[in-house]
């Protein structure tokens, strides 16, 4: 992660010189601070940092695309004239450990279709999730763990 | 190009107020208080989210566009929070599931409080 701290570092020092502190030059100098470690990276040593960057944005185009695939369905749901609900909370052992992850997971789970996390077992074991449609528990599970839970792995591995 | 840009804010805003709607829809319709999270916080944050969106780009400066993606972000962010926090406390309590309702591990599981 430190490849990481260098980036910003360099970002913090462009809007120091150009005298313009505004987020969108602070973005900017990010972008421009990226290319600089981008040219030294085999002498730092940090090949990693552009395939999780890379990674990460994946995640994060994956959750917007999760994100208004829900919203679809829940809006179709609640405008059908005979909604078929079939919800019940079902139990998802983890495989993610540190908190941040647990709770980057949790709170993708909540916002793509069908789902919603409830609550976590004191020893993090355990995610507890509602669903819209509990028919098939086994398919959800397998659908986290493939989709959110393995992106999230590789990202911050 | 401003005409252009007039109906991409226009589509966005009928879109984020239709998901808005849906989402107040959702609350009435929907039978107990967990599957009326699933309304509150998909389909609000993608209608807040979009009108978020159309306001950004109809401003047509940076500065506030960089801001509704703050704000976007923030809604992404609290709403599944809220959401779980309100089931979680419902649970706690006891409050009842919707009597169809096929599964509750929660209920069963052995490092309850």
């Amino acid at each position: 992660m430190n490849m990481f701290v260098l980036n910003l570092v360099l970002a913090i020092i462009w809007v120091a010189v150009t005298g313009s502190a505004s987020l969108h030059n602070l973005v900017f100098g990010f972008i421009v601070g990226a290319i600089c470690v981008a040219l030294v990276r085999y002498q730092v040593g940090g090949r990693g940092y552009y395939t999780r960057m890379r990674r990460i944005i994946s995640l994060f185009l994956l959750f917007l695309y999760e994100l208004m695939v829900s919203a679809w369905s829940v809006a179709k749901l609640v405008c059908s004239p005979r909604m078929e609900l079939k919800p019940g909370i079902f139990r998802y052992e983890l495989r993610l450990e540190r908190d941040f992850e647990i709770v980057l997971l949790a709170n993708m789970i909540t916002l793509t279709p069908g789902t919603l996390s409830v609550d976590v077992s004191d020893d993090k074991k355990y995610l507890y999730i509602h669903a819209l449609d509990c028919a098939d528990p086994d398919g959800i599970r397998r659908g986290i763990a493939d989709g959110f839970e393995t992106k999230i792995r590789e990202a911050f591995a | 190009m401003a005409y252009v840009v007039a109906i991409l804010v226009s589509v966005l805003m009928l879109g984020g107020s239709a998901f808005a709607l849906t989402a107040a829809i959702g609350i009435l319709r929907l039978p107990d208080l967990y599957t009326r999270m699933h309304a509150a916080s998909k389909a609000g944050t993608v209608g807040a989210g979009l009108i978020f969106l159309a306001v950004g780009i109809h401003s047509g400066d940076i500065p506030t566009f960089v801001r509704a993606l703050a704000g976007i972000l923030f809604f992404i962010l609290t709403a599944p929070i809220s959401a779980h926090l309100l089931a979680r406390a419902a649970h706690e309590i006891g409050y009842p599931l919707y009597e169809k309702t096929v599964l509750d591990d929660l209920d069963s599981r052995d490092d309850k409080a």
